[in-house]
């Protein structure tokens, strides 16, 4: 018995005949235990999970070390790693230009909310099709571990420095905005962060999603806000988030208690196990009121704090044609002889 | 016939001097706001609805309303449409510059004007014209807001009777001014009517006379930023991003008009998006993004915004994304002057952005090259994979131009190197970068392609032939070595120069490109007339230039160079292509007060320099 082979293990596909291989990247070449790794193995779940074809996605980027993550995930998605801080243009004109595929963009502290805030701003405000995730450490790694602008008061660098501005925060400012779906994790909180990243995909909008994700050479260190061990001691969730994509078909009757559902563009459903008996995502002065009282308690609170499913999207205030701009025949987009005749005609 | 554009004309009093047909220029000062930009233009369209070549100039303040604003609109019968240094007959409506417009003009000039200014008493040497402006305005109009906008037709119509206008013509050019507007029209035509009664009852016909010809039939009038937008429209444009800028926004503003009209569907669904975004580093991303997803997309700016591309503009060229740009040339960084045109911006476009880079200028000279441009910049911009520059100017683009109407583009659109799926299942994988047909440009596949081998990841320059990240020093040599050859391919299919003008032994040559040209031309036949000095004229119509440039520089003993920027910028990049021991042949016309170039400037140039 002992020689002969055990039959290969058949390996487990989603719903579009896929393996988990299929959804891998390269190999990240960022720092063993860094924090972005993990966020980068929720995502290639997620996708899997939710069986969407790699070649329907586009992962963009910008600079730092987050932006460097897109090549190690989805290697079969389509990639465009830009310019620091801004990848919400280029991610815009690509929506714009191709509306079929799914948009993830993958930015950072830094490339977020100093360089790049200003697209950051007009991103959210646009309410672009897409998920924009923040991996967000509070320290440029890639130069070395300077303060970023998410940074919080009083925490302090390996070197002593202390930062005595405020932190930004990035998913008050992207609900204040006109961000659709905001929420933040942890990238030690796997469950959380896949049920979010499942949710994302089946959104509609702009996708916050801000990951609180350590740096382990730059900022993991006694007296950091975003040390890992700070991290896990005043993590904050408001919900339990469950999610069932729409193409389950078994409805098990769920337990609601003091939960709430939420139903997504593409029929999703976001069911949140609510921690706090007041809070209804809905709500953006709640939300708005209840990061700024975090803010006051150095909590850091975590879980889906705003989502509006309903908000028509920036490709839909264009009013686009179904098919991609992209690959429209000449047909469709120079006007035949008969209108150049007519608009000389008016220059007479 | 003598005209006043070879020879100066000689003073003396009014009574000896013989009419002068078809060959003037008019200034029309006023206030910035006042509305008299409707009654230039329905002036100058009444001169070009009588047949007869016509040109107008805009010389604007950056303001909204209060600063003084002159018009300038020439006359002549050779069709020379660049802006002439003398002025023939002045409009003098505007207190604040009246007296010093006045001191400006030479001997025997004209001055119709309003008649509170008293400018009579100023000079002796020229001939005045008072009109009571606000007494006609009076009854025409009881709204304060109104009877100040009449006010600018009334100079219209004493004008058309000192200058002999077809009242026919005056009318059918206010009607049009007013297109649709029927009531506005009738306004603004009983103002002209009433200004015109006034001026038959009090003065004679000046002295300048406009006669009909029959040199405009089917031309039309058109100012440039239009007719790029056209060349946009029928280029097939997908994707405009932009922020708006002067001299360049009205591109923008017409081009999305166009669209709307012309390009949704029959479900009423747009085949366009136009985004203004929130500065024009957004307008470039959005661009690169759009166009790496296959949109035929691009931005409208100025200098200003050009310098904010410089990074993704070189991002483009490495990661070799098409894009579209049209810079439409003015003043200085900052405010500048944001209303003056230029050439100013050619040295740091072509090499716009950091480590080795240089990029395409399609350089436009007259409407019907900002509408061809307008979609073949989209054609080379797909085939070459990089961004391509549109180099227009404010003179250019804000100003009308009389052109022959434009041809329909009878070549289809040109996507370049793309990939289909049926393509890449045959061949099974491919290397973005590799040069398999020698021309130095690589296939490339758009986002959306359903095949698991379809993706390449876009990034700046460290790259390898397949997309991968790579620091290797062999790799990035290897890349742009072959960037190299993909410039010598931009070479040899941009637009190349055409010889506009040739004399056969001629020894001097005269480079000039854009706006400069109709000056240029102009002052090419001045010098042969004037001087009996022989010039050819090459037109640069590119950057990167052909042989054809090397070979007319080597070809001539001396060759000027004619541009609108201080310190030579297209003498320089020519110097960088020809062989050395042709530089020393080159010499240089620059020409950067901010006012559109005159042909007597060059002229002036060339001989002083000849004579050294």
């Amino acid at each position: 018995m002992a020689t002969t082979p055990n039959p290969p293990a058949t390996a487990k596909i989603n719903r579009v005949g896929l393996s988990v291989i299929d959804y891998r990247g390269s190999k990240s070449t960022l720092c063993a235990g860094c924090g972005h790794n993990a966020i980068s193995e929720r995502i290639i779940e997620a996708f899997y999970e939710m069986g969407i074809e790699p070649e329907r996605v586009a992962k963009l980027s910008g600079i730092g070390c987050s932006s460097k993550t897109p090549a190690y995930f989805l290697g079969r998605a389509h990639s465009f790693n830009g310019v620091h801080g801004r990848m919400p243009a280029v991610a815009t004109g690509a929506a714009v230009a191709n509306r079929n595929l799914l948009y993830i963009g993958v930015s950072g502290d830094g490339d977020t909310a100093s360089i790049g805030l200003g697209q950051f701003a007009h991103l959210m405000r646009r309410n672009v099709p897409m998920i924009y995730i923040v991996e967000n450490n509070g320290v440029y790694g890639l130069t070395k571990g300077q303060f970023s602008a998410t940074a919080d008061i009083g925490s302090r660098l390996r070197t002593g420095v202390v930062n005595e501005l405020p932190a930004i925060d990035i998913c008050a400012l992207a609900i204040e905005l006109g961000a659709t779906f905001v929420a933040r994790s942890f990238s030690g909180d796997k469950k959380q962060l896949l049920a979010l990243l499942k949710a994302a995909i089946a959104h509609n909008g702009t996708v916050l999603l801000d990951v609180i994700s350590p740096c382990v050479t730059f900022n993991d260190h006694e007296g950091s806000t975003k040390s890992y061990k700070f991290v896990k001691d005043h993590e904050e969730p408001l919900q339990e988030i469950g999610f069932v994509p729409s193409f389950e078909e078994i409805d098990i009757e769920y337990e609601t208690g003091n939960g709430v559902e939420v139903s997504l563009h593409d029929g999703s459903k976001m069911r949140l196990a609510k921690l706090e008996e007041d809070f209804d995502p809905t709500d953006r002065i709640a939300a708005l009121t209840r990061l700024a009282h975090a803010r006051e308690k150095n909590e850091v609170l975590t879980g889906l704090f705003y989502v509006n499913p309903a908000q028509p999207n920036f490709t839909d205030l264009l009013n686009l044609v179904d098919e991609p701009l992209g690959t429209l025949p000449q047909e469709a987009v120079r006007p035949p002889r008969s209108v150049l005749d007519r608009i000389m005609e008016e220059f007479r | 016939m003598a005209s006043t554009d070879v020879v100066k004309q000689d003073t003396g009093s009014r009574q000896d001097r013989d009419p002068v047909v078809n060959d003037f220029s008019i200034q029309v000062a006023t206030v910035n706001g006042s509305g008299s930009q409707s009654a230039n233009s329905a002036l100058m369209r009444s001169i070009f609805l009588m047949g007869v070549p016509v040109s107008g100039k805009n010389l604007f303040p950056s303001n909204i309303a209060g600063l003084p604003t002159w018009f300038t609109i020439r006359v002549n019968k050779y069709g020379y449409s660049a802006r002439k240094q003398e002025t023939d007959l002045l409009v003098a409506m505007n207190p604040e510059t009246a007296a010093e417009d006045v001191r400006a003009l030479g001997a025997g000039a004209i001055v119709l004007f309003d008649e509170p200014l008293k400018l009579e008493v100023l000079r002796r040497d020229l001939e005045f014209f008072p009109v009571p402006i606000d007494k006609i305005a009076g009854p025409l109009a009881p709204e304060p807001k109104l009877k100040k906008l009449l006010r600018n037709m009334i100079y219209v119509g004493a004008l058309a009777h000192l200058l002999w206008l077809d009242m026919q013509a005056v009318e059918e050019a206010v009607r049009k001014q007013f297109n649709g507007k029927k009531r506005a029209a009738e306004n603004n035509i009983a103002a002209v009517r009433a200004g015109y009664d006034y001026a038959v009852a009090n003065f004679p016909r000046s002295r300048l006379k406009v006669e009909r010809m029959n040199e405009n039939a089917n031309k039309i009038i058109i100012d440039g930023n239009s007719a790029s937008a056209l060349g946009a429209l029928f280029g097939g444009v997908t994707v405009v991003s932009w922020y708006p800028i002067t001299p360049s926004s009205s591109l923008v503003e017409s081009l999305t008009e166009y669209l709307k009209q012309y390009r949704v569907d029959g479900d009423g669904k747009a085949t366009f998006a136009v985004i203004q975004a929130e500065d024009e580093l957004a307008s470039i991303g959005i661009v690169l993004g759009a166009s790496w997803a296959g949109a035929r997309a691009m931005t409208a700016t100025s200098g200003p915004g050009i310098s904010l591309m410089t990074e993704f503009t070189g991002f483009g060229y490495y990661a070799e994304i098409p894009a579209v740009i049209w810079d439409v040339q003015r003043l200085g960084p900052s405010t500048g002057l944001p209303t003056r045109t230029s050439q100013g911006d050619l040295l740091s476009t072509a090499f716009l952005s950091h480590g080795d880079t240089k990029h395409p200028m399609l350089l436009p000279a007259s409407v019907a090259e900002c509408f061809e441009f307008g979609y073949t910049a989209f054609d080379l911009a797909d085939r070459l994979q990089t961004p391509v520059f549109v180099m227009s100017d404010l003179d250019l683009a804000m100003n009308n131009w009389v052109s022959d109407p434009f041809p329909y583009p009878e070549k289809p659109l040109d996507r370049g190197k793309v990939l289909s799926k049926e393509e890449l299942e045959r061949l099974g994988s491919f290397a973005r970068y590799k040069d398999v047909d020698g021309d130095g440009i690589g296939y490339r596949t758009l986002p959306g392609i359903q095949h698991p081998n379809g993706a390449w990841f876009a990034r700046g320059s460290g790259h390898n032939e397949k997309a991968q990240y790579s620091e290797s020093p062999e790799d990035y040599v290897k890349n742009v070595n072959r960037l190299n050859r993909k410039w010598e391919t931009v070479r040899s299919i941009v637009p190349g120069p055409v010889i506009e003008r040739s004399t056969p032994g001629a020894e001097l040559g005269i480079i000039a490109f854009g706006s400069s040209h109709w000056a240029t031309l102009e002052s090419v036949d001045q010098l042969q007339q004037e001087q009996g000095i022989a010039l050819d004229y090459l037109r640069l119509r590119a950057y990167p230039f052909n042989a054809a440039v090397n070979e007319f520089v080597a070809g001539h003993e001396r060759v000027y160079v004619i541009e609108q920027n201080r310190d030579a910028q297209m003498l320089q990049l020519i110097k960088m292509d020809i062989a050395a021991a042709d530089i020393v042949k080159l010499r240089s016309v620059c020409y950067y007060n901010g006012h559109p170039l005159d042909a007597r400037f060059v002229s002036d140039s060339i001989v002083s320099q000849e004579q050294k």
